[in-house]
């Protein structure tokens, strides 16, 4: 579990995070939600402790992670994997080098046993046999997963995922949402992901926070979305004319 | 302006201070440090090579031409090409040579790194940065470049006797004469102590530029440029104070 308290972050005179509370579950998909610019990434980086936050403070379990020193910070990051919005893949590294690169800088592990555990994510992703193939000669959607093994490969007790289905097409990004949802489900994962796809949020949204310039403007679970009168909720999630009579239809049919 | 020098300047002691740090891998740092090796090593010797012999060439002819009419010995030509090489031109001249080479490409490399996100992927997995991305570069070149400060300094010498002794400027038994004379073993030791000092320098200001770019591929190529141009600048500057320290 992951609770923020308070978070403010400022650049230079732009306050870009206002007051945000709220508590990321335990085996559970937490969604970060928003319009670009509303702080979505510069929340999940304070998440990650990539940013210090201005004032507030994260708490992993019942760490203060904001008042950590360094050493402390790179413990807790033995534990914490991050699927990247380009999914960072090492361009110079092979597949299974990259999966690889966490277990030979961390672990005592033997060869065999390492090739194991790379080959175990692999599977895992459904990418079996790409081990030898750079990352520029796989496509979107398999860098992804790649990305998504690699994050595993030290088997975190939180993963986080920055717009995870960002450039993908809509089946693709299905398979991509339903891999990191049963992955956390499996490992009892603190999973906390960073989109704006809307398909994300009404298939693996399980808590979902919603940022509105700054604020947490809604909380709550996919199934109270259709229902909910909250107009910053229904302007993001129905934009578009089509999905406001989608909307209107689903909730005349009951 | 003197804010920003202070600025920058306790930004580069941070990261330098971060960066000495035990591995978490003894191993994973071998294999970047060799990596590294090569790279600065084998990659720059044809660029020195090709550079120490013309300098060499270029300093024996210019000699001639000014001791021609003069008193002064012909087989000075010798003695002076070897001194100029080893107390300025091959520590100097090389380095400046590898800040263009290696400090552009150390700060492409980890800007690069930066910005595609691998630098902050690596931070994630618990990995030091600052020590895993820089320590190697910096051990690899105070080890490398001085030995390719020394491989300079001897094309050089041979340089000097290819373009005045089959030239006729002078015979063969006068250079090496020249070469041989008044030779002071101090002289050498001079050399490879700029030669580590520059190595430090270009490797550590190219990563800093590197490690800190911010924006895109316009900002990237800045910083690139910049880590040439104030690697050679902090050369120059260092080259001067080792002189009056060395010289006292």
């Amino acid at each position: 579990m992951i609770r923020t308290e308070n978070i403010f972050k400022s650049f230079a005179d732009t306050e870009v995070l206002k007051g945000i509370s709220h508590t990321f579950e335990s085996g559970k998909t937490n969604l970060i939600i928003g319009r670009s610019g509303a702080g979505k990434t510069v929340l999940l980086k304070i998440l990650v402790g990539l940013l210090q936050p201005s004032e507030g403070t994260v708490w992993y379990h019942n760490v203060n992670f904001s008042q950590l020193d360094k050493k402390q910070i790179r413990a807790i990051r033995m534990e914490v994997g991050m699927l990247f919005q380009g999914s960072a893949l090492f361009d110079s590294m092979t597949i299974e080098e990259n999966i690889r690169f966490p277990l030979d800088m961390f672990t005592k592990k033997t060869r065999k046993e390492k090739l194991d555990r790379v080959n175990y994510c692999l599977d895992r992703v459904d990418l079996n046999g790409v081990n030898n193939k750079f990352p520029s000669e796989v496509s979107g959607g398999m860098q992804k997963r790649v990305g998504i093994a690699r994050s595993i490969v030290l088997e975190p007790k939180y993963l986080f995922c920055d717009e995870p289905n960002s450039g993908l097409d809509p089946k693709t990004s299905i398979v991509i949402d339903e891999l990191i949802k049963s992955i956390t489900m499996e490992n009892n994962i603190t999973t906390v992901i960073n989109t704006h796809d809307m398909n994300s949020v009404m298939e693996i949204g399980e808590n979902i926070a919603l940022l509105y310039k700054g604020e947490l403007a809604w909380t709550g679970h996919k199934d109270e979305v259709l229902d909910s009168d909250n107009q910053i909720l229904q302007d993001f999630i129905f934009a578009s004319p089509f999905l406001q009579r989608l909307r209107k239809a689903a909730l005349t049919k009951g | 302006m003197s804010f920003n020098f202070l600025y920058h300047f306790g930004r580069y002691l941070l990261m330098l201070r971060s960066s000495i740090a035990r591995p978490e891998r003894f191993s994973m740092y071998w294999k970047e440090t060799m990596r590294q090796m090569n790279d600065i090593g084998v990659g720059s010797i044809i660029i020195v090579v090709l550079i120490a012999v013309f300098i060499g060439a270029v300093t024996a002819v210019q000699f001639a031409y000014q001791l021609q009419d003069s008193f002064v010995p012909k087989y000075y030509i010798g003695y002076i090409v070897r001194d100029s090489t080893i107390i300025e031109l091959a520590p100097t001249i090389t380095c400046l040579v590898l800040a263009g080479k290696v400090g552009s490409n150390i700060a492409a490399e980890i800007g690069g790194m930066r910005q595609k996100e691998h630098i902050d992927a690596m931070e994630i997995m618990g990995v030091n940065t600052a020590a895993y991305l820089i320590m190697p570069k910096v051990i690899a070149a105070v080890i490398v470049i001085p030995l390719l400060v020394g491989i300079a300094c001897f094309v050089g010498i041979m340089g000097g006797y290819v373009a005045s002794v089959p030239t006729g400027l002078i015979t063969d038994a006068e250079y090496i004469r020249g070469v041989r004379s008044f030779f002071e073993p101090y002289y050498v030791f001079m050399m490879f102590v700029k030669a580590v000092v520059f190595a430090f320098i270009l490797t550590t200001v190219s990563a800093y530029q590197g490690y800190h770019v911010k924006g895109g591929s316009i900002e990237l190529g800045q910083a690139s440029t910049q880590a040439v141009v104030y690697s050679d600048i902090l050369i120059l500057l260092a080259d001067y104070l080792i002189a009056i320290l060395l010289t006292q």
